[in-house]
């Protein structure tokens, strides 16, 4: 697939602003050592995030003043389902970013909290069913879709929250646990994350030209797909990149999606490294998930391909 | 248990057809000929006029006459080489929407702007309606739609919908452009639930085949496979059997 660079804002933004949410609803749940002026803070970055999501994904439509549209067919459709969902869960954050000023209310700190965990789990899940549901998209029709779109979301909004206890002027006490739990996610976001490029670097898929044709010769090669200058179909599906760009991408993914952040996280954690490190960790991780989403759409080999392989 | 629910939902369609206790519902498509395809490009070609001259506006052409030409086309016509020479084989092949009776892109689509017709099985955009997402494009195994660059919507093979129904146009009119264009006879159109039906015989009796059968999308469109090597044969045994032998 040709990644749409809206797509890759949306999906990165969004996620990174439910793992905030996330990760200011656990720790209130648990109980951790988090003081209201924060949780207000990380609360409207989220809903910033959520936002230009929101925004980004308008970018995507051909069409944007339809949009509206969108949200009938919830019956059979995850895109529908996320149209619906996302501006719900946005509305969701900002009635408990309201209502977060008083820490003695149950549902400032108990249900609210409780109401935003399931609706992040199920943003994700219908943004990552988006992709799954396409059943001959091979790479994309596993469960590790929506495990790595939970888990880079969680690790993204873990490492923003870390970067806000140093620049908010959060309690002291809450600069380690968050690094702590940001490292920890990363390092599971980048387990699952491998493990995917992985699957996907591997696959045979089962369309081959033999079958997209129906023609039987064991040898068979396409000799022209019947235009010269490109269509739809070659513009939306070949992201075109050379191989070493693509290696490039990868290696960024890992290094600054994953590697660098959660080290330098750990480091936090442990005290070795000032909490203004979690900034740093914070700022590197972004061109990380841009470059890993990128990679998320570029490694999906679509079937209708196989049509369009040589020009002549 | 499908033909119950059909009674149940079909609101008495089922009464008319003869065989009540097996009524298909109508499903239009092509029948691809591989054996006469020539690769001509004239389906290609009409398909655009008639579609580009219709009420949905023109199709897009971006720089039609310069170096780079593209725009939306509604079919193709792509070429393959089959075999190791000297024994090879070139087959061209058209390729358009194939109407899926269990079409992948329509239940993506967030708008209801895809939609497939239950009178006829054409599937179909409601440009109305579009929003431009290309969801349902993602979600065709086959790359059978293409946006519309100028107008922003999504924009596929409609089997000429409005040529069929146009009653102002002459009975044998009322079929796809291409079907009309094309001068070797290679597309064959019809109602493919119809056993006695042009299109139906052809799938029956020559070993018609569906693309990608491994998705279940059970496309409408099928194509007929090649049965060169048979035809020299015969040619070669009985000339006077050949009308263009002289």
């Amino acid at each position: 697939m040709n990644p749409a660079f809206s797509v890759v804002v949306f999906t990165v933004a969004t996620g990174a602003g439910q793992g905030l949410a996330v990760a200011v609803a656990l720790a209130l749940l648990i109980g951790g050592p988090i003081e209201t002026p924060f949780v207000r803070v990380a609360l409207a970055v989220a809903i910033v995030l959520l936002v230009v999501g929101l925004a980004a994904s308008f970018f995507h439509l051909g069409r944007p003043a339809r949009a509206w549209r969108a949200a009938a067919m919830w019956r059979t459709s995850w895109l529908s389902r996320e149209v619906i969902v996302l501006p719900s869960f946005i509305a969701l954050v900002a009635a408990w970013w309201w209502v977060s000023g008083d820490a003695t209310s149950v549902l400032a700190t108990t249900l609210l909290p409780l109401a935003a965990l399931a609706g992040a789990v199920l943003l994700w899940y219908c943004t990552a069913m988006i992709y799954a549901c396409l059943r001959f998209i091979e790479e994309w029709a596993h469960p590790l879709t929506f495990v790595n779109f939970s888990l880079l979301g969680l690790s993204s909004g873990l490492m923003l929250a870390t970067a806000l206890t140093a620049l908010a002027g959060a309690n002291p006490v809450l600069v380690p646990i968050a690094a702590a739990a940001a490292a920890a996610a990363t390092l599971v976001a980048w387990m699952a994350r491998a493990s995917a490029l992985r699957r996907n670097a591997a696959i045979r898929h089962r369309s081959t030209l033999q079958s997209a044709t129906g023609i039987r010769s064991p040898r068979l090669v396409q000799t022209s797909m019947g235009m010269s200058a490109g269509s739809f179909n070659t513009r939306e599906f070949f992201h075109r990149a050379s191989l070493a760009a693509l290696a490039r991408i990868r290696l960024a993914t890992h290094v600054l999606a994953f590697a660098l952040p959660c080290l330098l996280a750990a480091l936090v954690a442990t005290g070795a490294l000032p909490a203004l490190a979690g900034v740093v960790a914070m700022l590197v991780q972004l061109p990380g998930l841009i470059a890993d989403r990128w990679l998320f759409f570029a490694q999906a080999k679509h079937p209708q391909n196989l049509y369009y392989q040589v020009v002549s | 248990m499908i033909a119950a629910l059909k009674a149940l939902f079909g609101r008495g369609e089922a009464v008319a057809v003869a065989e009540p206790s097996n009524t298909p519902a109508r499903q239009l498509a092509l029948v691809i000929d591989l054996n006469v395809c020539v690769g001509c490009h004239a389906c290609v070609t009409s398909c655009k006029e008639w579609n580009t001259g219709g009420a949905a506006g023109p199709l897009f052409d971006d720089n039609p006459y310069g170096a780079d030409p593209t725009g939306t086309f509604f079919n193709r016509v792509q070429t393959y080489e089959a075999g190791v020479f000297p024994n090879t084989e070139t087959i061209h092949f058209p390729k358009s929407c194939l109407h899926c009776e269990e079409p992948p892109c329509v239940p993506v689509c967030p708008t209801g702007a895809s939609y497939k017709r239950k009178s006829d099985g054409i599937v179909l955009v409601d440009y109305d309606k579009c929003i431009g997402c290309k969801y349902c494009a993602w979600a065709c195994p086959y790359g059978a739609r293409e946006i519309d660059e100028a107008r922003q919507v999504m924009t596929k093979c409609t089997l000429c919908v409005d040529r069929l129904e146009d009653s102002s146009l002459a009975a044998d009119d009322r079929k796809p452009a291409c079907v009309k264009a094309c001068p070797t006879g290679a597309r064959l159109f019809g109602d493919v639930k119809d056993p006695d039906s042009e299109v139906a015989r052809a799938i029956r009796e020559r070993g018609g085949y569906p693309l990608m059968p491994e998705w279940g999308t059970r496309p409408a469109n099928q194509y007929l496979p090649r049965r060169v090597v048979a035809a020299v044969d015969r040619r070669e045994e009985d000339p006077a059997s050949d009308p263009g032998a002289e």
